[in-house]
Order: structure tokens, then sequence, then C-alpha cells
């Protein structure tokens, strides 16, 4: 493993240089908390939630708020689509560190001194992977406590509050997360290494985050709504997802065909 | 060190590399020449287990490059044709990072060592993206070298660098020889690979000539000696053809120049008969052919005539 935390260090000592990739790690994050705090103090007294009734919200959703008043069930519903927000951000911020993971070093032309060491590729491609998977996944659970904070000052009501820390959150944050952003790495890294241009992988790695988009508009939408079976299902799911696609990212990465057909 | 046994590389129909034979012994400098897609680079990725051959089999350093390719590139260093470092880290971080991947128990003194070696210690705290040409090949060149590799590649280590820079790479270079390390050398600049090379290979995709640069001249062309004379008199090119040895005698100008075997031996005999014979001798000097002339008589174009060679000999 310690060739796998070089290979960390080292993609963090360059990535982290460029400014344009410290600011999407830490905007998206921002953003993401700002958003539902702006949201829950701009609704916190119940009288401004009183141009919003249960009949604005689906109507499958009232059985989700269970004993909660209206203005609370509310208030659960509009911040509650954030919680898709959250799951997107570890998927997001890192699908751009890693898609140049494998083309940027072939095209500035480190990759081959690189794969020349005695690196298996498995270590080369979990380093990879986990340069860009960590910070994404740490970025967003801070983002996540400082949004847990905040909503303890700013929700309606404690039953408001017990919601963002039920089990359905913390597995979408804590479980499903990184399983998301793992899948998302992996997808990237196996495209970048199959794809010569670096935009080429970086918009092809882009389309992972279709899957979590259409969850996110089944949700707005009302046609579905996120509860604990599901995440659960989904993060048993995604265990497996992962592990195919390490595989098949460590399966398709071929030495040969990197140094020698790209141009 | 390297032995190489009918390795082949092809890319589809494209033979790269045709029936490599090889064998390159500790503590030689073995020059590798070839024009622009001879499949020289090819050849250094399959000698450094980068990339597989397609047929033949191959041993460096006593590994063999398909089966253990993990271990030999712990014993092989390599020079990319292209430096291939990290612009964002410094010098020092390059370094460190290549060392760590290729297991070197002291990093940081070995990373010290090869920049105090390569006069690039005062700048290690530098971005390797704010060297000039010149340094970035001699950090790529101490990259090669962190592990103390027992082979060592080097793909074009000169290109592209100004005469100075071309000149302390080509120093250094020198200095690795005098260590006694093996080294496999890619280089379009003939006189580099005449300087610095025990033998060269002239290699076209397949193998065209090895051997010793001298040897290679040797082989492909008549010794000549050009007689530099205060006035050339007729009897005295008949003088000289009638000597044992000599292959052909011309007159150009006030000079006799004469091809023969071997000039150590023919040379005192031929010195001697010019001057009972009436001749004022000024200079005798000897015609070498360049590298460039062997390696373009090998690769096709027969270089310089003898004529044009002893036009130009001022000695």
């Amino acid at each position: 493993m310690h060739k796998v935390w070089v290979i960390v260090r080292k993609e963090w000592s360059e990535v982290f240089k460029n400014k344009l990739v410290l600011f999407t790690v830490a905007f998206m994050p921002l953003m993401f908390t700002a958003l539902p705090l702006i949201m829950l103090a701009v609704t916190a007294p119940s009288e401004s939630m009183s141009g919003l009734s249960s009949s604005d919200m689906p109507a499958s959703f009232g059985a989700i708020c269970g004993g909660m008043s209206e203005s609370a069930c509310a208030q659960y519903w509009l911040v509650s689509q954030f919680l898709i927000l959250y799951m997107l951000m570890p998927l997001m911020i890192p699908v751009t560190i890693a898609s140049y993971s494998i083309v940027g070093e072939k095209s500035t032309r480190t990759l081959e001194p690189v794969l020349a060491t005695p690196v298996k590729t498995w270590e080369l491609l979990t380093g990879k992977a986990l340069a860009a998977s960590l910070p994404a996944v740490l970025v967003t659970w801070l983002g996540f406590f400082a949004f847990a904070l905040g909503a303890t000052i700013l929700a309606t009501s404690p039953e408001v509050v017990a919601r963002f820390l039920d089990p359905l959150w913390l597995t979408a944050i804590f479980v499903l997360g990184p399983e998301l952003s793992i899948a998302a790495v992996s997808v990237a890294v196996l495209i970048s290494s199959r794809v010569s241009d670096p935009r080429v992988a970086e918009q092809l790695s882009a389309l992972v985050m279709l899957p979590l988009l259409a969850v996110f508009f089944g949700q707005v939408t009302g046609f579905f709504f996120l509860n604990e079976t599901l995440i659960l299902w989904m993060a048993l799911i995604m265990i497996v997802i992962d592990a195919g696609l390490l595989f098949f990212a460590t399966q398709l990465f071929q030495r040969e065909r990197i140094l020698t057909r790209w141009s | 060190m390297i032995h190489a046994r009918g390795l082949t590389k092809q890319f589809g129909d494209l033979v790269a590399v045709d029936r490599l034979s090889l064998d390159v012994e500790s503590g030689e400098v073995f020059g590798f020449l070839g024009p622009n897609g001879a499949g020289k680079t090819t050849t250094i990725r399959m000698l450094t287990g980068l990339i597989a051959p397609s047929a033949g089999r191959a041993t460096v350093a006593g590994y063999d490059v398909t089966k253990e390719g993990y271990e030999l590139r712990k014993r092989v260093g390599i020079l990319t044709e292209s430096p291939g470092l990290y612009d964002r880290l410094s010098a020092a971080k390059n370094l460190s990072f290549f060392a760590e991947m290729s297991e070197v128990e002291d990093v940081s003194g070995k990373v010290e060592r090869y920049l105090r070696m390569l006069g690039l210690w005062d700048r290690r705290n530098d971005e390797a993206g704010a060297f000039s040409k010149g340094m970035r090949q001699k950090l790529a060149i101490a990259r090669a070298l962190l592990h103390e590799p027992q082979v060592l590649f080097l793909d074009e280590p000169t290109s592209g660098l100004d005469p100075e820079a071309a000149h302390l790479v080509r120093e250094f270079i020198a200095g690795l020889k005098a260590e006694g390390r093996t080294i496999f050398l890619c280089t379009h600049n003939l006189n580099e690979a005449d300087r610095l090379c025990d033998r060269i290979a002239v290699f076209n995709s397949s193998l065209v000539a090895v051997d010793r640069p001298a040897a290679l001249r040797t082989q492909l062309y008549d010794r000549i000696v050009v007689f530099h004379l205060r006035e050339v008199e007729r009897h005295f090119e008949r003088v000289v053809r009638e000597h044992p040895g000599v292959s052909s005698v011309e007159t150009m100008d006030a000079k006799l120049v004469v091809r023969m075997d071997e000039p150590e031996r023919i040379n005192p005999e031929l010195i001697r008969a010019l001057v009972e014979a009436g001749a004022d001798l000024q200079f005798v000097g000897e015609v070498r052919h360049s590298l460039e002339d062997v390696y373009l008589h090998l690769i096709g174009d027969k270089g310089d005539s003898p004529e044009e060679k002893a036009g130009d000999a001022d000695a």
C-alpha cells in the first residue's frame, strides 16, 4: 500500500496547486451547504411557511412526514431535495481530477516514466482513485457537518433536525456517498485510460452523474422518494457495482496500448 | 547484461522491430543508432519491460523482459525521449516521488546526491516547469539514476538541447561511463555516439551492423593517408604505387592521397621512400571517415566520397 499513498501524495501536491481544481473542490460544498441553510433560515418562522401547504408537496410525501406539523413537513420536503445534492458532491468533485489522471499524465508525457517504475497496475489506479475521491468525500462530510450544525439553529422544530440525522441521511452521506465517489472515479479512470484526449475523458466521465440526476428529478417530481430501504438497497448494489468497476478499470488498463497507440 | 534473441515487435501489419539479436556486456556503453521510426524507442520499451515482444526473447540484468517485468524495472533506469516531469512539482519533489516509487531506501539522501551531482541543488525547490530544457533533461537523467540501476537506457538524451546543455549532458554521460555503468544509448547525434560508445549498432527495424565505431569504419572504408608535399613531382606517385600494401594513389594539388591496408606499418616505409625520392614532406595525416559516413553508408546513402574527404583534409 506504500506506493498507493506515494501516488496519492504526489497527486495532491500537484493537483491542489491548480487554483481551478481547488475552486472546484471548495465551491460546490460551500454552495450545497449554504443553500439548504439559507432555505432553512428563510422558512424558519412558521408564518413564512403560510404560503406553502401540504397541497404544494407531492401527495405521497405527507406519509414520510409522519406526525410532523405541516410547516415542519414542508420545510423538511424543501431541504430533503438537497440530500441528492450531497450524494452528487462526492461524485462530481473527483471526476475532473480522475479523468485527467491517466490521460493528463500521458499528454504531459509523465506516464511512461511512472510505468517504468516497479508499480503494479492496481497500485497506480488505486492511488489515483483515492487521490480524487478522498478530498471529495471529506469535503462532503465537512459540508454536511456544517449543515447539521446550522440546521439545529435554523430548523423550525427539532423534529426536522432529527430527520437530517436519521439513518436515511446518515447512510446516504456516510455510506452511499463514498461508494458513489468510488464508482465515479473508477469510471473516470477507466475512461481516461481508454481515450487519448483529456477533454473527451472529462466529458464522458461526467455522464456517470446521470443516474443520480435521474433520482434527483424523480424525487423533485414526486415520482418516488428516497427512504431508508431504498438507500440501503442502493448502498448494497453500489458495493457490487464498485467492485465490478474497479475490476474492469484494472483489466482494461493496458500499459502497452496506452504507451504505443496514443498520439 | 542485455541479451536479445530474435526480438520482434509487430503492431498490426507493421513490423517495428524485426528479429533483433544483440548482446551488451556489463560496463559497456552501447550506441543504438537509426533513423526516425526505425524502432529504437520500441526496442527500449521492450527491453525495459514496458511493452511485450511479439516474438523472441530478451533478458536484461538477468531478468526476462516478458515474464519478470516487475523485477526488471527495479534494476533498469530509463530516460524517456521526453523528460516527462511534473511541472507543478519542485525538482526535489519530482525526484522524491520517483525514488519512492522505485523503492529507494534513503530517498532524501539520494535526491540530494543527484541534485548536487547535476548542479541542481540550489534550484531544488523550484518547480520543474520553470526549468530550461537542459535542466529538465538533467533532472530526468537524475530520476533514471536514483535507484542505482544496473542498466541505464537513454533515449535521445541530448535531443533538442542547445549546444551548451547538450555538452553538459554528454559530459555527465561520460562520467557515468567512467563509473562503469552499463548504458544503452539511443541517439541521432553520431559524434556523441562516436565519442561515448564502446560499440554501436545501426538499426533500421532490423539490425544492420554492430561493432566498435573504428571497426565499422575499417570494414566499410579503405584507410586513406594524405601526404602533403611542398611540390608534387610525377615520379612520387609511382614510388608510392609500387610500394607493397598500397591499394591506390591519386595526386590532388600538392597532396598524394594513398589508400592502404595498414598505415601503421606502411607509413614509415613510404615516408622514407618519398624522402629518398626527393620529396619535401610537410605533413602526413589519415583521413578518418566520420561515424556519420559509416551510418549513412549502412543505412543506404553512401556518405562523402574519399575524394571529398581528402580535399577537406588539412593534415
